[in-house]
């Protein structure tokens, strides 16, 4: 008989460990996956893991882009953390990125041609403030009629497509693009670009905003009484009320900094390695940060390294369909095996596994 | 602008079948939620049924068959939830989002051979004289049996969460289950099973999709339909009849919007396409508002783990 | 290091260099916006691809990638087959166009093939098919098969090709049927079949008796076949599963000709870039098998149009045409030019509704 004891304080040496298991696993049930497929899967997973990080052919290309991937997700997942600790549940940050980046690039493609250095500074607090409007509007139902957030998050994803259409096809038009829908392309009007920081290392705005989110996070969490206040009220809603915690005010800080972080990451897309508004400019980074959140167990430091082992799987999983003709639909699946057994081996972290029958309490 | 090209009794029966698959995955995912667990996974599950029962509808050449493999197809998949989330004690947000991941890569996979491919058709049931009752015929007795059979799950878990015994218990497991532990019932088995239900659910409403509906198989035919039978849920504030009430006006309106497109109304299009969504939040607005009671009728132990200590 | 010997090191590091290195052959790289399993325009661009494949054999290796979002992604994917060694790349979406720009510069020697786009440099083409010829075939059946003078359209999003697609149609259904009406329908959305299916149920409940579609699933097809009575086409594919009735024809897009040519002119040298935009005649336009529901004398005239447009003798847009708000657009005789075609963002006179702006 197996069966699982609570540990008093998560393992340390599981807690490095279990991440690495789970990579290993994935590659026994992957490659196999894979082998079925007819491909090599020796190759096919040192195509994913290896070559985007040492590969002497790409490497000095991907490895740089790994942090343009990471980034949003990261900027995004570590805002959604604070709430998810207080038992927030914003599910829309696709939506929120998505207002963002129109608020940003309205911005720019308002002023064009205008060539001042307040423009990009401008962009980014109009990037900030249009994820944070649209988050605003499940916290202030919530916190006015008790409307659940979960559902006027999700829902309101789908609403700002719609605006993001409609301004890919009308308000935000390229002029002079031929009839075409998608905006201007920001790459190539300077004052409103988003451009690498140092050449070649893909770190632009948006990837330094960040690291800076990660370690204002942590420092919130640890040092500051907003960061314990949140805590608390995950933890236990009552005790929370007791200690003076204003649960209102705690959704609407809590919705709007995640609003306004994934605002900013579609900014820095757009007025980066995106370029423009089009109808399908968001690509699932907002719910794809919910998973990195979790993955990263709530933590910042945890955050930072899920955003970038979900982008080295992207970037890998891209190297392998077009070298090995792997279908993206089996990397799709690899991923969600990935995740499948980072989830499933974290419980050697918290418990510990003991044979043999229960003791009589 | 020609509104009486728009026929009421004919736009309510469209709206039944286009709400179908969302009723189907949402009132399963309430027996799910009900018992405690959050599996954000139905998109991935209902994409899982649209294939498998697709495939085993077209190499059969029967349509029953498909649709009772979609069920099982869609309860495997939501035991791998299951057996994380409840024995591994995984956290059940990630690993649902995690599942509709793995189960959008999956049926594209096992997809591949069947794109292209038209299934067999599943036949109506004659109700004779009835379906020749005016509007009342056409709204109500001119459907395919799986509209009927959601409409029969929705009274069935209407009861069940009601009136039986096991439904007591499932509720009191989704409540406390420390307490339902306490009195000796065995929640990781009562969760399993009420999972494996929503899977199955799931499963059905995507092969709705892929073998009445549309019918076709591509990948990611879905789109995203999982997501609003999740809204739904919460829309109906884990109540069965609501669940009924809430897809059929989401499914209303995506039809009417349509309808209204078709009559040459003077609206703009995208606020149109956008309406499904924007009436669900504001009638969620509206029946919130009513002092809350909503949030109270969410399962107090929805999401979070369990661990037998004792 | 030049790229042939990057070309070789990458391959030996795959474990491959045996093949690679003996038989040298071109590679071929293709850039796909959704999944090959969409059943249309990118399900019909890997048959292209299967083609070459196919054609040549083991003279060319082609690789692929599928759901490439447009933007940031595009240009990575795109970035790195070129460093993989791939000689020439399809990128088969409008919204590839800047990243196939910003990835041509740095890859000189890399040729560039962009469908549907207009931006062109020394290693990019573009191409992209005259489906509106195809949309005229259909206009025109369909102005002679509707009996109750409805015909419904369902179109994706308002962009110049959709628009352009209604009004050849309507144009050529007006031409053999002055009673009949168009109603359209946007869904808003390159691809949701479920929502196509209760498109096709809506025009046919408010009367259209022929459905329309720049869609790619066979959504509306099912609700016609259910419906009884009423006709569709084939879109993309031929969609031949729901013949002789509903789908009396359709247009199918045939990429395999221009495919196999652009391939051969890189293996020959003579590759350059060219702005290529072809119809019916040569075939990238295909119209499928007009059935036997249609009348044998609604099948020769459309098959008279068929051959007009592909001698060159008729397009589809010549005059005398007027702008929906009754301004005129083009003069008795006069033919549409590329230009205003590409852009097309109007409607033509006799379209009730407006296109969203």
């Amino acid at each position: 008989m197996i069966r699982l004891e609570k540990r008093p304080q998560p393992s340390r040496a599981w807690t490095v460990a279990t991440p690495l298991l789970a990579v290993a696993l994935t590659m026994v049930a992957g490659g196999l996956m894979f082998a079925l497929l007819g491909k090599d899967p020796v190759v096919a997973i040192r195509t994913i893991f290896w070559d985007p990080l040492f590969h002497e052919q790409f490497a000095s290309y991907s490895r740089p882009q790994l942090l343009v991937k990471a980034g949003p997700l990261i900027l995004i997942a570590i805002g959604l953390s604070l709430g998810f600790r207080a038992g927030i549940w914003n599910i829309g940050a696709e939506g929120q990125y998505i207002m963002g980046a129109l608020a940003g690039a309205g911005v720019a493609l308002a002023l064009y041609p205008l060539d001042a250095w307040f423009l990009f500074p401008l962009m980014v607090v109009a990037g900030a403030l249009g994820g944070w409007a649209w988050a605003m509007i499940p916290a202030i139902l919530k916190t006015r009629f008790r409307t659940n957030e979960i559902l006027v998050s999700l829902l309101l994803v789908y609403v700002a497509e719609q605006v993001l259409a409609s301004m890919a096809l009308g308000l935000m038009k390229n002029p002079e693009g031929g009839g075409f829908p998608g905006s201007r392309n920001l790459q190539h009007y300077p004052a409103a670009a988003n451009t690498e920081l140092i050449a070649g290392t893909g770190m632009h705005w948006g990837v330094a905003a960040a690291f800076i989110a990660v370690i204002a996070v942590y420092v919130l969490l640890t040092r500051h009484i907003l960061g314990f206040q949140i805590r608390l009220a995950g933890q236990s809603p009552r005790a929370a009320r007791f200690a003076g915690v204003n649960p209102n005010a705690l959704v609407v800080i809590c919705l709007g900094l995640s609003g306004a972080l994934a605002g900013l990451a579609g900014l820095f897309e757009v007025a980066g390695p995106g370029g423009r508004i089009n109808i399908g400019f968001n690509q699932g980074y907002g719910f794809t940060a919910i998973i990195v959140a979790f993955l990263g167990r709530l933590h910042p430091v945890g955050i930072l390294l899920a955003g970038l082992l979900m982008a080295l799987t992207y970037i890998g999983g891209e190297l392998a369909q077009f070298m090995l003709g792997i279908p993206s639909a089996a990397i799709q699946a690899f991923q969600g095996m990935l995740l499948f057994f980072l989830l499933g081996v974290d419980v050697l972290s918290n418990y510990h596994i003991r044979l043999g029958r229960r003791r009589a309490a | 602008m020609d509104f009486g090209a728009i026929n009421p009794t004919v736009l309510a029966a469209s709206l039944m079948v286009a709400s179908t698959p969302i009723l189907l995955a949402a009132i399963g995912e309430l027996v799910v939620e009900k018992s405690g667990v959050l599996n954000l996974g139905v998109e991935g599950m209902m994409i899982t049924g649209a294939i498998v029962g697709f495939a085993i509808a077209v190499e059969t050449g029967s349509p029953a068959l498909g649709f009772l493999t979609a069920m099982a197809g869609g309860a495997a998949l939501s035991l791998i939830f299951g057996v994380l989330t409840q024995v591994l004690m995984s956290n059940q947000v990630a690993t649902g989002l995690a599942l509709t991941l793995f189960g959008l890569g999956f049926s594209a996979l096992i997809g591949q051979g069947y794109v292209g491919v038209k299934p067999p058709a599943l036949a109506k049931p004659d109700l004779g004289l009835l379906a020749d009752i005016p509007v009342l015929g056409r709204v109500l007795f001119s459907h395919d049996l799986i509209v009927y059979l959601s409409l029969a799950l929705v009274v069935a878990v209407w009861a069940f969460l009601r009136f039986t015994r096991a439904g007591l218990i499932l509720r009191a497991v989704g409540e406390n289950h420390d307490a339902a532990h306490a009195l000796g019932y065995k929640v990781v088995r009562i969760r399993l099973a009420a999972i494996a239900f929503g899977g199955a659910c799931a499963g059905l409403g995507g092969a709705y999709l892929s073998l009445m509906r549309v019918p076709q198989w591509t990948e990611g035919m879905t789109a995203g339909a999982g997501w609003i039978a999740l809204a739904i849920v919460v829309f109906a504030s884990w109540r069965a009849g609501r669940v009924l009430l809430g897809a059929y006006l989401f499914g209303g309106v995506a039809v009417l919007q349509l309808n209204l497109q078709a009559a040459g109304v003077a609206v703009p299009v995208e606020l149109l396409s956008a309406s499904p969504y924007l009436v669900t939040i504001i009638v969620l607005v509206i029946i919130s508002a009513d002092r809350g009671r909503a949030a109270l009728n969410a399962p107090a132990s929805l999401g979070r783990v369990f661990h037998a200590s004792s | 290091m030049n790229r042939r010997t990057l070309l070789a090191s990458a391959a030996f590091a795959l474990g491959l260099a045996g093949a690679a290195a003996a038989q040298d052959p071109v590679k071929v790289g293709f850039v796909y916006v959704g999944p090959i399993g969409d059943g249309g325009w990118t399900y019909e661009h890997d048959k292209g691809r299967l083609a070459v494949e196919a054609h040549f054999g083991d003279a060319v290796e082609t690789v692929y990638q599928e759901s490439v979002p447009e933007g940031a992604d595009a240009e990575r994917v795109m970035t790195q087959m070129a460093l993989s060694g791939a000689d020439l790349i399809f990128a088969t979406s409008f919204g590839f166009m800047d990243p196939v720009i910003n990835v041509a510069q740095k890859f000189p020697d890399v040729k560039f093939e962009h469908a549907t786009g207009y931006k062109r440099a020394d290693n990019v083409s573009t191409y992209s098919a005259r489906f509106y010829e195809g949309r005229a075939v259909q206009g025109l059946i369909a102005g002679h098969m509707t009996e109750s003078n409805i015909i419904g359209y369902i179109a994706s999003y308002p962009i110049p090709e959709v628009v352009r697609g209604i009004n050849s149609a309507f144009i050529h259904a007006r031409q053999v049927n002055p009673d009949v009406q168009f109603k359209v329908i946007w869904a808003y959305t390159w691809f949701d079949p479920a929502k196509e299916a209760d498109a096709a149920t809506a025009l046919i409940e408010q009367g259209a008796d022929v459905i329309l579609q720049h869609t790619d699933s066979t959504a509306p097809q099912a609700a016609a076949e259910r419906a009884g009575n009423v006709y569709t086409f084939g879109q993309a594919s031929d969609m031949i599963e729901y013949a002789p009735k509903p789908r009396i024809s359709s247009i199918i897009d045939n990429w395999a000709p221009y495919y196999i040519e652009r391939v051969q002119a890189v293996i020959d040298g003579t590759w350059e870039s060219e702005d290529t935009w072809d119809g019916i005649a040569p075939g990238m336009v295909g119209i499928g098998e007009i059935t036997d529901a249609v009348p044998a004398e609604v099948k020769a005239e459309a098959e008279a149009l068929i051959a007009a447009m592909a001698s060159g003798e008729y397009h589809p847009f010549t005059g005398p045409l007027n702008r929906q708000d009754g301004t005129p657009w083009l003069a008795e005789g006069e033919v549409a030019d590329d230009g205003t075609l590409l852009g097309m963002n109007f409607y033509v006179e006799g379209l009730t509704g407006a296109v969203p702006q």
